[in-house]
């Protein structure tokens, strides 16, 4: 299993990379977007990418949608983790392609939960 | 537990260890010493002792009251989220749920039951689930019933509001915008959904038939290991009692109604492990 992780912040990196290792996946990593966009065409296609909403150059939102344009990544589970939690922002993830949505901080249980609902674990 | 053990525990423990055992037939053995002290420590404090043997001493020759009320809810396990463990939900929506639709076409009446229900999350699952998936049950009589042994869960499990950790686990998001409305911290689940269910108190060791009546669907799920393999032979006994002939029980990962109960037969479900009455027609 392969997991594109899309976050600006080094240590919540860190955090969320421990997480998808435990559960197994294997880790590429992008700071922002356009990181996102290259590494998806660069490396073998992830089964889900957790993609933090704030980033510079390219949000999350942007590359969600991005994404979504590329019907080759159609494939592709989108989780949105962010610290944004208006019911607004999470209606808004998912109408631009995000298939579910965790909000920050969570543990590795609730990332879990949500890769088990996408039914890529 | 051997010797060496039991004399290094503190006196306090065995009275703990019995009032459990007794009143909620929860079974701690000395690794558990850790688990009483960090949750009964807090039920000392707000009553006003410095230690759990002070409060032990104080209480000991008491009659039953409203502290070893709360020390019993204090060592009940609360665990659970959103559609915990997917495939008893997966097998309920595709295969349980159509046929007792067919069967009960007639009646138009369907009842399920989640024991030990905790903070509830488990019964709104299964009320989301049918909202979202059976339409045709809006016409029916639905009997979504959630119990537990404490009081104070069966209170929060009404209030049907959940904090963002608790809404993070296990709730698909679509749900979450549809159904929860954001209050601050705090997430409440819309009226239209809490008001299909009804919650009461139940101490599963002790007679139900004055709160259960028969069932088509009884999650037991993650109780039975906390006890003793006679409590757990009382507690199938009365499940059997109130499952309907066609029903179907879920119990946990960890559980089994092996070498306790042999009216009991395992079948697998979508992916999840269900028992029946043998010689019912599931």
């Amino acid at each position: 299993m392969r997991a594109l992780l899309v976050e600006d912040s080094r240590a919540q990196r860190c955090v969320v990379r421990a997480m998808l290792k435990e559960l197994g996946f294997e880790v590429v990593e992008a700071t922002n977007g356009h990181d996102a966009l290259r590494a998806l065409e660069q490396s073998e296609r992830p089964d889900v990418a957790v993609v933090d909403w704030n980033m510079p150059e390219m949000d999350g939102l942007e590359f969600i949608r991005e994404l979504r344009r590329r019907r080759q990544f159609d494939s592709v589970r989108v989780v949105m983790a962010t610290s944004e939690t208006e019911t607004s922002q999470i209606e808004c993830a998912l109408s631009a392609g995000a298939d579910e949505y965790v909000m920050k901080p969570y543990p590795k249980d609730a990332l879990r939960d949500k890769l088990v609902l996408l039914g890529v674990m | 537990m051997t010797a060496a053990v039991a004399e290094a525990l503190p006196a306090y423990f065995d009275f703990v260890r019995r009032l459990v055992a007794e009143r909620a037939a929860i079974v701690l053995d000395a690794t558990k010493l850790y688990l009483v002290d960090a949750r009964v420590m807090p039920v000392a404090a707000r009553h006003g002792f410095d230690s759990i043997a002070a409060m032990v001493s104080a209480i000991r020759s008491r009659p039953f009251g409203l502290i070893h009320e709360e020390i019993i809810e204090a060592l009940t396990t609360n665990e659970t989220s959103f559609f915990r463990d997917v495939t008893p939900f997966e097998a309920l929506k595709k295969t349980i749920l159509p046929e007792l639709i067919q069967k009960r076409g007639a009646q138009r009446e369907l009842s399920i039951w989640s024991a030990a229900c905790s903070s509830g999350q488990e019964l709104y699952s299964i009320a989301l689930m049918l909202r979202e998936s059976f339409p045709t049950l809006g016409s029916w009589k639905v009997n979504l019933l959630g119990t537990d042994y404490s009081t104070q869960m069966i209170e929060r499990a009404a209030s049907a509001v959940y904090n963002q950790s608790e809404v993070n686990r296990g709730l698909p998001a679509s749900y979450l915008v549809k159904y929860f409305q954001r209050q601050g911290l705090q997430w409440r689940l819309s009226d239209s959904i809490r008001t299909m269910t009804t919650w009461r108190r139940l101490n599963l060791i002790e007679p139900w038939s004055s709160v259960v009546a028969p069932m088509d669907v009884v999650f037991l799920r993650n109780v039975l290991i906390y006890f003793s393999p006679d409590d757990k032979k009382k507690v199938l006994a009365q499940v059997r009692k109130v499952l309907r002939p066609d029903g179907c029980m879920f119990l946990g990962g960890a559980e089994t109604t092996m070498k306790l109960d042999d009216s009991f037969e395992r079948f697998p479900c979508d992916g999840a492990v269900c028992y029946r009455l043998k010689g019912g027609c599931t």
